[in-house]
């Protein structure tokens, strides 16, 4: 999970979920602390969604 | 004239193939097979006095004995220069190569040269330490290799001064001189972008490092059964960072015990990281270690469990080989405690 998905990938990674920004990949300190929690919720089911894709290349999962 | 002893294999002395590879090694007069196209190049400034041949597997099945064998040979001619290969893409050929040339330099203090393929086995074990010239996958590039092979020879034989590896062939061996450019630094930059831009060749002043592949890993059948853990480089470490782990160029990294920990709060995590505005994971580490969360999917039922540790350093211009370093380590022990998927988190 990053911001930067081009180094993700320059750096080989085969699962890539990308994230906010590069202080805070998983929050938004403009957000309550509710919202930031749904943002959080979001990514993580996506990057759960991703471990349980099979992939034959490097994959980025935009949604 | 400077005097250079040659060594080759059975196949370019033209011994044999695979079946004659276990002869042992044998010293002959003067110049074998590629030697003489050497012995053109060097214009009468050098001569090869004598020539070992020696099997691909015999040298590699005896290293030690054959290694003793061929540094007596060598020794014998006091030679200014001993010369291996090339060995192009043959992986024992290039093994034998370096491993003789790197005895004969070490044990006779005789500059020594060798040349290969790039992704020769050889050349990664020896290019650090000895002079490898970057040569073709096959023999078709013996006229190439000799040509670039040569020059550097008679300079190593007399002792001269050898310049960048860009110069001279040989491949970068990690050393770094400090010189003078002639244009400046923002002229150099101008020049390469308009070369990338209208499709010409540039050659970069900060080559990345080459990143290794890895096929991907098949995915977790049941993620509701899988013990999940995280590792990040965003630096997020106990409050007061107990293992001193640096904010840039980390030499380390911590493991961290979250057994019942819910959440990350800014009185019990920080983070270490020097190279991001910290303020955010300092309020609230799960922006970056999203510990709160998963505990939420774990009792939740959408994953088997939390991982007890977590595995944290700094990607802060940390050097490839210390990540590549952490990692396997830590990856050794995450199979071990029968981890299914890893989520890792970057900043």
């Amino acid at each position: 999970m990053c911001t930067i998905v081009p180094i993700s990938l320059t750096v080989g990674a085969n699962r890539i979920v990308p994230t906010i920004a590069i202080p805070h990949p998983l929050g938004n300190p403009a957000l309550s602390l509710e919202e930031e929690r749904d943002i959080r919720r979001n990514l993580l089911t996506r990057a759960l969604k991703a471990l349980e894709t099979e992939v034959t290349d490097q994959t980025v999962f935009e949604k | 004239m400077l005097k250079i002893v040659h060594y080759i294999n059975q196949f370019f002395a033209n011994v044999g193939g695979e079946e004659m590879a276990h002869i042992p090694a044998e010293v002959r007069e003067g110049v074998v097979g590629p030697g003489l196209a050497f012995q053109q190049a060097f214009k009468g400034e050098a001569e090869i006095v004598a020539t070992i041949v020696c099997g691909d597997s015999y040298f590699n099945e005896n290293m030690d004995e054959a290694k003793s064998t061929v540094i007596k040979m060598v020794k014998e001619y006091q030679p200014d220069l001993f010369i291996a290969g090339p060995a192009f893409n043959a992986g024992r050929y290039g093994v034998a190569c370096g491993t003789i040339a790197q005895a004969v330099k070490d044990e006779l203090n005789i500059p020594v040269l060798t040349g290969m393929y790039a992704e020769n086995p050889g050349a990664d074990m020896f290019k650090n330490t000895i002079y490898i010239v970057s040569t073709k996958n096959s023999a078709a590039g013996m006229r190439d290799a000799v040509k670039k092979m040569a020059p550097l020879a008679l300079k190593l034989a007399k002792g001269e001064k050898i310049g960048a590896s860009a110069e001279e062939g040989y491949m970068p061996n990690g050393k770094r001189v400090n010189f003078f450019e002639k244009d400046r630094g923002s002229k150099r930059a101008v020049k390469m972008l308009l070369a990338k831009l209208a499709d010409k060749e540039f050659e970069t002043e900060l080559p990345m490092p080459d990143f290794d592949r890895v096929a991907p890993n098949p995915a977790v059948k049941d993620i509701t059964k899988a013990k999940i853990a995280l590792v990040t480089s965003g630096g997020i470490v106990p409050k007061g960072n107990p293992d001193h782990i640096e904010s840039s160029n980390a030499s380390k990294y911590g493991k961290y015990d979250i057994d019942g920990v819910m959440d990350l709060t800014e009185e019990t995590y920080q983070t270490a990281h020097g190279g991001y505005d910290p303020v955010y994971a300092n309020l609230d580490a799960d922006r970056v270690l999203p510990v709160d969360v998963l505990r939420e999917f774990e009792k939740e039922g959408k994953i088997g469990s939390l991982h007890r540790y977590y595995y944290s350093t700094v990607g802060n211009g940390t050097a490839v080989k210390n990540a590549k370093g952490f990692a396997a380590e830590y990856a050794k022990e995450l199979k071990a405690d029968g981890v299914d998927a890893v989520i890792l988190t970057s900043t």
